[in-house]
């Protein structure tokens, strides 16, 4: 099984260790990762704007780097939403429509995929896990509470093998963070409210860290308790599910 | 060409392709007994009385011993014996005006919601469910069905001029979400049901 | 009435701002819609059948709209035996002359009338108001808004963006109530003996149409406070105005309807009334309007039809985390939260044009829709048609030609990834001007590291 590996744009440039992580952690459970040198970004800025229209080139580009693998697995589940819903390559028509199914989410590709059983990490803290909306209403990697069916979580699941990890409650399950693409300086004061409101629904409970499938997401997360001055930190799950942390 | 030609022709022209209607939805039924309870728990729920009477002259006792004087009700069901016994139609519904309490025959009650049909066949004048400031319904338990969808079967919902799913009292949450019993119909609502 | 003081803004956004400058207001409003939608999952979760109710109701929507002039045909035929008159309208200014023609055509002064969002719409209040006709909203928060000279906030709950000590003080002012009173029981009291005059001495009533039945030629009106009711049958007059959308085609289908509405609105099991209206009374006459005012043109949009399917619960407003903190009016539209964002760019692109930009596209609104209107989607895919038709500004769009430059070529990303940091003025914008950023307005700015992650792996993990 040979995977590419994906790393969204957002966590090259900001978040390395989100992607460091990922891919030792897959390297650790065995699989063949690479990870394509010309790759960039999914598009989805443009599209998620209005402009579905200017994001050829970064299609064209991703069908370039991620032809060839089995799988690609991406630590963020709304990048990954994006390429299921939108890729498109009139020129490799066959090549996108092998990415777009065999595109996977960490969390989903961990479980769905390798069907992992147990991990080796450990973190003692009390963790907040923040369900972002792409993956969860887009990909299901989660039972979304607005539904009368059965609950499961992927990321609940995986979380729940690390050692001394323990999984706090939150008042809304799955109310959105309020980053939304460019809706977080577009609509500034609503989405800071509505950060603002996830945070404190951590706090209440006594997160010590907030985790996380979506780096956009916890960013906007961060922003608001180091501006709080939290020592509340976030982290994104493949830190946690790769880590040895005491 | 007129409005109507025109919304019709547009209509016609853009609708999306054809789509069959989908079967109509069925459940097992439920057992008459778990109905009138359900029924009972429901109408309760949602801010109503319930009261089991095996007879209609039970449901004239009940009235004397709560309301004592029978001036004060309107009654449309014949066999309760209390209150003013009305069999003929109600010209204008103004009249009704200051009407505190009305007795009224429910032909189906639904166990899912605590509804209760009531129809113009039952009714003097149609405003009479809303206007009286108590309303009194009586209900048959062999007309008490579960579902909606089973109200439905039952009944022929086009057959009188006018007909309502009346559940409870009127109400209004619109000050603050906080719930007020009584908005423009019946501030209080009583579903007997006759076994 | 007196020309209202109310200013419809322009710019959701802009709107948004302004309600949040009262954050108590917002951390009510959010968490008094929160509880509501907590009731929707509450009651949605004791019907096993939920998941399938909506189903079903989708596909009966379906089969409508992909007959809809026929089962209009077939309405108005019935209708019309019944005794009813049956009136076509192409716009809103045609729905509000065919109103004002029969009000005329009695003599009538005054009006009640119950919650209509296709007369908010149409904005019959003020074209009767100029036309010399009293209009008496009759729903408590209607009458509220009415009474503040404001629009509707909410479908369901109009006045939920007012506290209840200002609606006290509007009854102060205009009913007489004590000053400083602010109990809701009182308040209502004070509202129901008010309209209870309006009724008892309106010759005419509006009410609105939740599903017109087109086998049996009758129609359906739900209502908590009985006030359409009170309206249509005390008065010689009954005229009911409907979106041609809100067609079934049985009766049978109300059992869906009737079992879905009230539980995504508010968790209630049923309105208390729901009231099925077939014939006018022998000394009454009953009219119905029918009025498209866009819908055809929806109808012929692949991607936006389906908005028509809505039964107007308003359960998208109530669990849209947008809505709840930046309130209805941000929306400046009749319909305000999710669903009016859809149907409002339909309407006019270029007034409505920010609407599907008011949401992080979180999809919540979809999962509560009782007919499953794919509502995000929509938001998205009205982005689409927004920007291609140039209904967006233009420095949005270079901005984004921009981005779309540098993530699509992989050697121009790498060197403006090293180069100042072009990834942090991308995303999110401005983040050399710290003043203007409005990112950093309120947020720390992630910190640069020191190495972007192909460095990193360049460094430690190439192999060849």
């Amino acid at each position: 099984m040979k995977v590419g590996l994906f790393v969204p744009c957002y966590i090259d440039q900001f978040y390395p260790q989100v992607g460091i992580a990922t891919l030792q952690l897959l390297e650790k459970l065995g699989v063949d990762v690479e990870y394509p040198l010309q790759q960039t970004c999914c598009g989805q800025p443009m599209a998620n704007s209005g402009f579905s229209s200017m994001t050829g080139g970064c299609d064209a580009n991703f069908v370039r780097n991620f032809t060839g693998y089995d799988y690609i697995v991406a630590p963020s589940g709304s990048c990954v939403l994006h390429i299921k819903d939108h890729l498109h390559d009139d020129k490799n028509p066959e090549a996108a429509t092998h990415i777009r199914s065999h595109i996977y989410e960490l969390c989903e590709f961990l479980t769905d995929v390798l069907e992992v059983k147990a991990l080796d990490s450990k973190f003692p803290h009390k963790v907040g896990f923040h369900t972002s909306c792409h993956g969860q209403r887009g990909l299901h990697l989660s039972q979304m509470t607005e539904l009368n069916a059965p609950d499961f979580s992927k990321p609940g699941y995986l979380l729940n093998m690390v050692k001394d990890l323990e999984l706090i409650p939150l008042n809304r399950k799955d109310e959105c963070c309020g980053f939304g693409g460019t809706f977080c300086v577009t609509e500034e004061a609503v989405s800071v409210k509505m950060g603002r409101d996830r945070v404190q629904d951590h706090l209440e409970h006594g997160a010590e860290f907030i985790t996380g499938g979506d780096v956009s997401c916890l960013m906007h997360m961060e922003g608001i308790l180091k501006r709080q001055k939290s020592p509340v930190k976030v982290l994104h799950i493949a830190e946690i599910l790769n880590g040895q942390y005491e | 060409m007129s409005s109507r030609e025109a919304i019709l022709n547009r209509v016609k022209t853009n609708k999306p392709a054809a789509v069959a209607l989908p079967q109509t939805l069925a459940f097992p039924p439920v057992p008459a007994d778990a109905c009138i309870e359900k029924f009972a728990r429901t109408v309760e729920a949602v801010g109503g009385t319930v009261v089991e009477v095996t007879n209609l002259a039970e449901i004239g006792a009940y009235l004397k011993k709560h309301y004592e004087s029978p001036e004060r009700v309107l009654n449309t069901v014949h066999g309760v014996g209390f209150g003013q016994e009305l069999s003929g139609p109600i010209e204008d519904g103004h009249v009704l005006a200051n009407l505190e309490i009305a007795v009224v025959t429910g032909s189906v009650g639904v166990a899912e919601n605590g509804a209760v049909w009531v129809s113009e066949e039952n009714l003097p004048t149609r405003v009479l469910p809303f206007i009286t400031e108590h309303l009194m319904l009586v209900v048959a338990a062999e007309n008490i069905v579960s579902n909606m969808h089973e109200a439905y079967v039952r009944l022929d919902v086009s057959a009188p001029g006018f007909g309502a799913f009346i559940s409870g009292p009127s109400r209004t949450a619109d000050i603050e979400q906080s719930l007020v019993i009584g908005a423009h119909g019946p501030k209080r609502a009583h579903v007997f049901i006759l076994k | 009435m007196s020309s209202s003081t109310y200013v419809a803004p322009t710019d959701h956004a802009k709107a948004a701002d302004k309600f949040m400058e009262d954050e108590e207001r917002v951390n009510w409003h959010d968490k008094a819609l929160w509880f509501i939608r907590q009731k929707r999952d509450v009651a949605s979760k004791q019907l096993p059948e939920w998941e399938l109710l909506r189903e079903t109701a989708s596909q009966i929507k379906q089969n409508v709209l992909s007959n809809l002039d026929t089962y209009l045909e077939e309405f108005e035929r019935h209708a019309k035996q019944n005794g009813i008159t049956v009136h076509w309208a192409a716009d809103a200014a045609e729905h509000n002359r065919i109103v004002l023609d029969i009000i005329k055509r009695h003599g009538i002064q005054k009006l009640v009338k119950s919650k209509s969002m296709l007369t908010e719409e149409c904005h019959l209040n003020d074209f009767l108001g100029d036309n010399g006709i009293d209009v008496v909203d009759t729903d408590l928060g209607e009458r509220v808004v009415q009474l503040a000279q404001e629009p509707p906030s909410h479908i369901v709950l109009p006045c939920i963006h007012k506290r209840k000590e200002e609606v006290g003080e509007l009854f102060h002012q205009h009913l007489g109530t004590e000053k400083g009173a602010s109990d809701p029981a009182y308040l209502t009291e004070a509202a129901r003996q008010h309209l209870r005059e309006k009724f008892l001495t309106s010759d005419l009533a509006i009410t609105g149409v939740n599903f017109a039945i087109a086998e049996t030629g009758g129609f359906v009106v739900c209502t908590n406070e009985g006030n359409a009711d009170m309206g249509a049958h005390l008065a010689k007059v009954h005229i009911a105005c409907m979106g041609i959308e809100k067609i079934i085609p049985k009766a049978e289908n109300l059992g869906v309807f009737l079992r879905l509405l009230a539980r995504s609105a508010t968790g209630q099991p049923i309105t208390t009334y729901s009231s099925h209206f077939h014939r006018p009374r022998p000394d009454q006459e009953m009219h119905i309007v029918l009025v498209d005012n866009g819908r055809s043109i929806q109808l012929g949009r692949k991607d936006f039809y389906n908005s028509l399917k809505c039964i107007r619960c308003g359960a998208c407003i109530n669990t849209c985390p947008v809505y709840r903190r930046s309130g209805g009016h941000s929306y400046h539209y009749a319909i305000s939260g999710p669903i009016g964002a859809i149907l409002a760019p339909n309407m006019d692109m270029k007034k409505n044009a920010d609407l599907p930009f008011a949401s992080t596209l979180c999809g919540s609104c979809s999962n509560v829709c009782p007919v499953k209107i794919d509502i995000h989607n929509q938001l998205y895919q009205w982005r689409q048609v927004l920007s291609d038709g140039g209904y967006v500004p233009k420095t949005k769009k270079i901005g984004m030609q921009a981005m779309a430059t540098v993530l699509s070529n992989p050697t121009i990303y790498r060197v403006a990834g090293k180069s100042g940091r072009f990834m942090m003025n991308l995303m999110p914008g401005l983040a050399n001007m710290k003043a203007v950023n409005p990112w950093a307005k309120q947020r720390e700015m992630p910190e640069p590291p020191k190495e972007s992650f192909r460095d990193w792996y360049l460094k430690n993990k190439k192999k060849s």
